[in-house]
């Protein structure tokens, strides 16, 4: 059975995944996809995996959300509701997730994933069992995956230059 | 105590709320927003099987995959910070250049 951390996790996670595509504010919007996230951070914490939890806090909530809302405070959209979202394609989208939503939920009730249990017997995974696999099995993709990320930071800069302002300062110099 | 399916159901509905945002919104934010939720979503599935095993390679996996969608997402608000200066909206059908 289902406990009741767990439900209040679930209704903070998915009310507010709802609430940051539906709220008229994209502001609000971007403040409940951080919340969201700390609530996939609760749910790692009761799944056992702190460290991973700490990540997605520090990573998400910390960054991505910072990043997003300063994006948002940037980005003066005129209307934030906009004309091309009519009726027609919400209720499509409405359908298409609720189909998407039953199949794979039934899939899922009637597979053999139903009889699983959590294996409550053995010692759970500690943080240093992670730090060997990253530091010898997975330490090319640790390096690949660093390169990655400052490639991708490094692109970010290159993109949001703004080479107008640049040639006007140059013969300033 | 909770089972696996119960996170399972959750990541699902998610990924469901994911696709929703992905095929109604136009805001190009909305967008980002809809794409964490189902990088997210299988985030949590990976995780749950993760303690099930129990494995460390897993967490170890959601780590990278951490990591990559936050890459993206620094791509992602540059390149709508661009679009932005050109079009003077974030509404992904204004951006008319990209079509024909």
């Amino acid at each position: 059975m289902v406990d009741s951390v767990f439900i209040g996790l679930s209704v903070i996670t998915i009310g507010s995944a709802i609430l940051s595509l539906e709220s008229r504010e994209l502001l609000y919007g971007g403040i409940a996809l951080a919340i969201s996230m700390l609530g996939i951070a609760g749910y790692f914490i009761i799944l056992d995996a702190p460290f991973v939890a700490m990540f997605q806090i520090a990573v998400y909530v910390g960054a991505v959300a910072v990043l997003i809302i300063f994006t948002v405070m940037l980005v003066r959209a005129p209307n934030t509701v906009t004309k091309k979202e009519t009726r027609k394609r919400k209720v499509a989208g409405i359908l298409l997730g609720l189909a998407f939503l039953i199949l794979a939920g039934s899939i899922l009730g009637n597979s053999a994933v139903n009889q699983l249990k959590f294996n409550d017997a053995v010692p759970i995974v500690d943080v240093q069992a992670i730090g060997k696999e990253l530091m010898t099995y997975y330490s090319p993709v640790l390096i690949v995956l660093a390169l990655t990320l400052a490639a991708a930071v490094i692109g970010a800069l290159a993109l949001a230059r703004r080479e107008d302002i640049e040639e006007r300062n140059e013969p300033a110099n | 105590m909770n089972q696996p399916i119960d996170f399972l159901y959750i990541a699902v509905i998610l990924l469901s709320i994911g696709i929703y945002g992905l095929v109604v919104k136009r805001n190009a934010l909305r967008l980002i927003f809809s794409i964490e939720l189902i990088a997210n979503a299988v985030n949590l599935a990976l995780i749950a099987f993760s303690r099930m095993l129990p494995s460390p390679q897993g967490q170890v996996f959601v780590l990278f995959s951490i990591a990559i969608s936050a890459a993206e997402v620094a791509v992602g608000l540059g390149i709508i910070i661009v679009a932005y200066r050109f079009y003077k909206d974030i509404d992904v059908t204004e951006y008319k250049n990209l079509k024909n």
